[in-house]
């Protein structure tokens, strides 16, 4: 059966706050190979005008884990996870992630599309710092395969 | 104008790496088994892993850590990674498309990985003055 699209615009409430660390923007940096002093020396990254390392420009992914799991996790929408692809994914920033940031997301279904038995379905994620100002949106589509 | 084209090695080791520093323990990254079983070709690289090889081309490019204002990309097609001690490599190749209003620079980006593109509509917005020097 088709995904609903009457759960289109249904948002999903804040998540606690995320506090960034800087141990893990270093092992996220290590672990995709990226070198760049600003994501490990906080130094290299005051000299940028930042209060410490920030963070390669997927990071949002790490912070939106939970509230992107809400979606998938949601009963009503029943998303059988084992037939679930990547479709899309996109990040504007407002500025870098810095470490040291406590980040709200806030997430909202923006589209639902079933086509040739799939269904694809995008969400919104907004995270904002703890003073509320936005620091990136992330989208993402996910696409899950119709059965047969 | 082309950007120089920019290639990422990536094992085993390195999908459970990012699976450690990502979060996303989906057994598709690391168990030949199950990867096999729901119909891929064997374990392939975390969608998310394949796009930060991009990023890092990305602010390459652009000369500085903070450029991106805008990043995204379709997964076309999964980047199977072999069990052996080369694993596999991403070519991530751009373009210059434009200037936004703001100033900022217009990124197309093919990335290939063993004859196929594995993103398509791949685009970056950077924000500098300082690409291609």
């Amino acid at each position: 059966m088709p995904l609903d699209p009457s759960y289109v615009g249904r948002s999903y409430p804040p998540t606690p706050a995320y506090l960034v660390g800087r141990e893990k923007i270093r092992e996220f940096a290590k672990a995709i190979g990226a070198t760049d002093a600003a994501y490990h020396d906080p130094d290299a990254a005051r000299a940028l005008g930042y209060a410490d390392v920030i963070a390669p420009p997927t990071f949002p992914t790490v912070v939106s884990f939970a509230s992107n799991n809400a979606v998938v996790d949601d009963p009503d929408l029943a998303i059988d996870y084992s037939r679930v692809v990547h479709g899309d994914q996109r990040f504007r920033f407002s500025r870098p992630i810095v470490s040291g940031d406590e980040l709200v997301c806030t997430q909202v279904i923006e589209e639902i599309l079933s086509r040739g038995g799939h269904d694809f379905i995008t969400t919104r994620t907004d995270i904002t710092d703890a003073a509320g100002a936005p620091v990136a949106v992330a989208w993402s589509k996910l696409v899950i395969r119709g059965e047969g | 104008m082309e950007l120089p084209t920019k290639k990422y090695p990536v094992t085993r080791a390195d999908l459970v790496r990012y699976a450690g520093a990502s979060g996303d323990f989906n057994p598709i990254h690391w168990n030949e088994r199950f990867a096999t079983k729901v119909g891929l070709p064997g374990v392939i690289a975390h969608g998310m892993l394949t796009m930060a090889l991009v990023g890092r081309a990305v602010t390459d490019w652009a000369g500085a850590p903070d450029a991106v204002v805008d990043f995204s990309v379709r997964f076309s097609r999964p980047v199977p990674v072999p069990d052996d001690e080369s694993g596999t490599e991403v070519e991530v190749s751009a373009q210059v498309k434009g200037t936004t209003d703001e100033g900022h620079t217009v990124l197309a980006i093919t990335a290939v990985c063993g004859g196929d593109k594995v993103l398509s509509q791949a685009k970056a917005t950077v924000r500098t003055s300082r690409l291609g020097k």
